[in-house]
């Protein structure tokens, strides 16, 4: 471990940490006119949080209050203090800067070293960094972690991929860092370039910046034959380095220490059941140029406090199983289509081809779930059909929790996307406008 | 003695059924019966015919999903107890019948029924060995020709 002292802290000890931490950052986030105003506004200040679960009373920051804030409204401390500006694109509208002090980034370098340590980097390895570098979190934020281990970098950047794969022939990294897609895509051109992708130095791989499946994991890890470990983090709250695996891979470690995470119900914005999927709201406690109060990532994801093989004693997360923009709201049910997928996964030959329909013939809603057929769940017999649809219909209810009509529908019926497939047409909005 | 049965994947939707059943006839595949199943959402088209490895062949590559099964022709007098007769015998042998449609041609005053058994080899035996005509694929021909 890179910082057993942290990771292994007994849960009472850090949570007082965390409640120290949280009460300095709310009054740093105070010297913030936007905090500030909201502070005064509600009456609270550092006094009001008496415990964690008084962080329920701060407010909310989402991406259009960083937006209205643009550049530097939310920076807490003077520009001249400043050590790094980073940003994130955004896929609409102008982008928004993250700020770092010298701390931040120390502190950063340091987070991204516990999740590449968990996951197998040692000083003696050469990691390829195939990140872009730039605005971009993600090539300098795992840049400066690899040598904060002690590790080489070799940073080779996004693209080129001929080129990376020439590079790692004659420079043998161990370690290949990049996002899950990018992995693949290696492996395709190594086989275009007469390579056995197995041939190649890498044995193992971190991968982030995009939201990815169990599955392509499998993939990544048959074709590159290297152990894959996923990390999240998004530049809003620092950039990589919220959380990653650990050998045991089940869930990412949250760096808790540093970040209190809650998980919410995206409408009520109530805490959701343990265990139950719900929008990810960060508090980055140790920032300092932009402390980040409960920022609502909108990303999906549960969240486990259940004891770890490894050790490790900070809660662990789930893969991101969507947006909440993708959210569905049925019958007053919050419904996300990973969830009708993963339902599907569990009866075997329904995936990868299916359509979520949500109607509203009356007053009520009506969710149809289109499943292509496929030889291996096709029977002649219609009892077993309809055993078929019966079951699919029962796993959705178990892991969503709504009745969903189950339609099989004839293979090729659903239409093909390139690249991310469309899962839900929602007509509700049709009928009302 | 078993036939080979094509089952065939269909949403129930009209103009559906006409598909399938044009893209062997293109074929100069003849079809000697067909069974359709179905429910409000989707239906199960089974189908007899001449040739019917060219025939799944076909159907495969234009993008049905297409399922093989061995069943059973049996022929029974037609008139009032012929088919509860054979039932009996079945029944008496504790055979599991999953489905039975009628063959669409007859002769004489015979009627043929397709059976589709758990156990197709056993029914075979206990219809045999009860005195009843088990139709095979070169007779079946005999009928539609
Ligand atoms: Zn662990």
């Amino acid at each position: 471990m890179w910082d057993r002292a942290a990771e292994t802290q007994p849960r009472a000890e850090r949570e007082a940490l965390q409640l120290e931490r949280l009460r300095a950052q709310v009054a740093r986030a105070a010297r913030v006119p936007f905090y500030r105003d909201l502070f005064t506004h509600r009456g609270i200040g550092p006094h009001s949080i008496r415990s964690l679960a008084d962080i329920r009373r701060l407010p909310f920051t989402t991406k259009d209050d960083m937006r209205r804030q643009h550049p530097f409204g939310l920076l807490a401390v003077p520009r001249r203090e400043l050590a790094r500006i980073h940003g994130s694109s955004g896929t609409t509208g102008k982008p928004t800067f993250v700020g770092y002090t010298a701390q931040d980034l120390a502190t950063w370098s340091d987070l991204c070293a516990r999740f590449l340590v968990a996951g197998g980097l040692r000083p003696e390895h050469t990691a390829q960094v195939a990140f872009g570098y730039g605005l971009f979190t993600g090539g300098f934020g795992l840049h400066y972690g690899i040598e904060k281990v002690g590790a080489a970098v070799i940073p080779v950047a996004a693209g080129n991929t001929r080129r990376q794969i020439e590079i790692m022939r004659d420079l043998d990294p161990e370690v290949l860092i990049c996002t899950p897609s990018y992995a693949l895509t290696i492996a395709d051109t190594a086989r275009e370039m007469g390579m056995d992708p197995h041939a190649l130095p890498i044995r193992f791989g971190h991968f982030g910046g995009e939201p990815w499946t169990e599955d392509m994991r499998r993939e990544i890890e048959d074709q590159l034959d290297i152990q894959a470990f996923n990390n999240y983090g998004l530049s809003e709250v620092i950039g990589p380095g919220v959380s990653g695996e650990c050998p045991a891979r089940s869930g990412m470690h949250i760096q808790e220490d540093h970040f209190l995470v809650e998980c919410l119900d995206p409408e009520t914005l109530e805490p959701v059941p343990e265990g139950e999927p719900g929008e990810l709201v960060i508090t980055a406690l140790t920032r300092e140029a932009m402390p980040m109060i409960r920022y609502r990532t909108r990303d999906i994801a549960r969240l486990d406090r259940s004891p770890c093989t490894c050790g490790r004693t900070t809660m662990r997360m789930s893969r991101i199983a969507g947006r909440t923009d993708d959210m569905l709201i049925i019958r007053g049910v919050n419904v996300f289509p990973s969830q009708i997928e993963e339902a599907l996964l569990r009866v075997e030959g329904t995936t990868p081809h299916y359509l979520i329909e949500v109607s509203r013939p009356g007053t009520l809603d009506e969710v149809h779930v289109k499943v292509e057929i496929h030889p291996e769940i096709f029977s002649d017999r219609m009892d077993r059909m309809q055993a078929l649809c019966d079951r699919i219909g029962r796993e959705i209810h178990t892991v969503a929790g709504i009745r969903a009509h189950v339609d099989l529908v004839e293979p090729r019926s659903i239409e093909r996307f390139v690249g991310k497939a469309k899962r839900v047409l929602d007509k509700r909005g049709l009928t009302d406008c | 003695m078993k036939l080979q049965q094509l089952s065939l994947f269909l949403e129930n939707r009209p103009g559906r059924l006409e598909a399938p059943l044009a893209a062997i006839a293109a074929e100069g595949i003849n079809i000697l019966t067909l069974s359709l199943a179905d429910t409000a959402q989707f239906g199960i088209l089974r189908l007899i015919v001449r040739d019917w490895e060219k025939a799944k062949r076909i159907l495969e590559q234009a993008g049905w999903v297409v399922n093989l099964t061995e069943v059973v022709a049996v022929d029974v007098l037609d008139r009032p107890g012929g088919l509860a007769g054979a039932l009996r015998i079945l029944e008496d042998a504790n055979l599991n019948v999953e489905y039975m449609y009628a063959f669409s041609l007859r002769r004489d005053d015979k009627a043929i029924l397709i059976f589709r058994f758990e156990d197709p080899d056993r029914a075979i035996q206990v219809l045999l060995d009860q005195g009843l005509h088990v139709v095979d694929g070169d007779e079946l021909m005999t009928f539609v020709s």
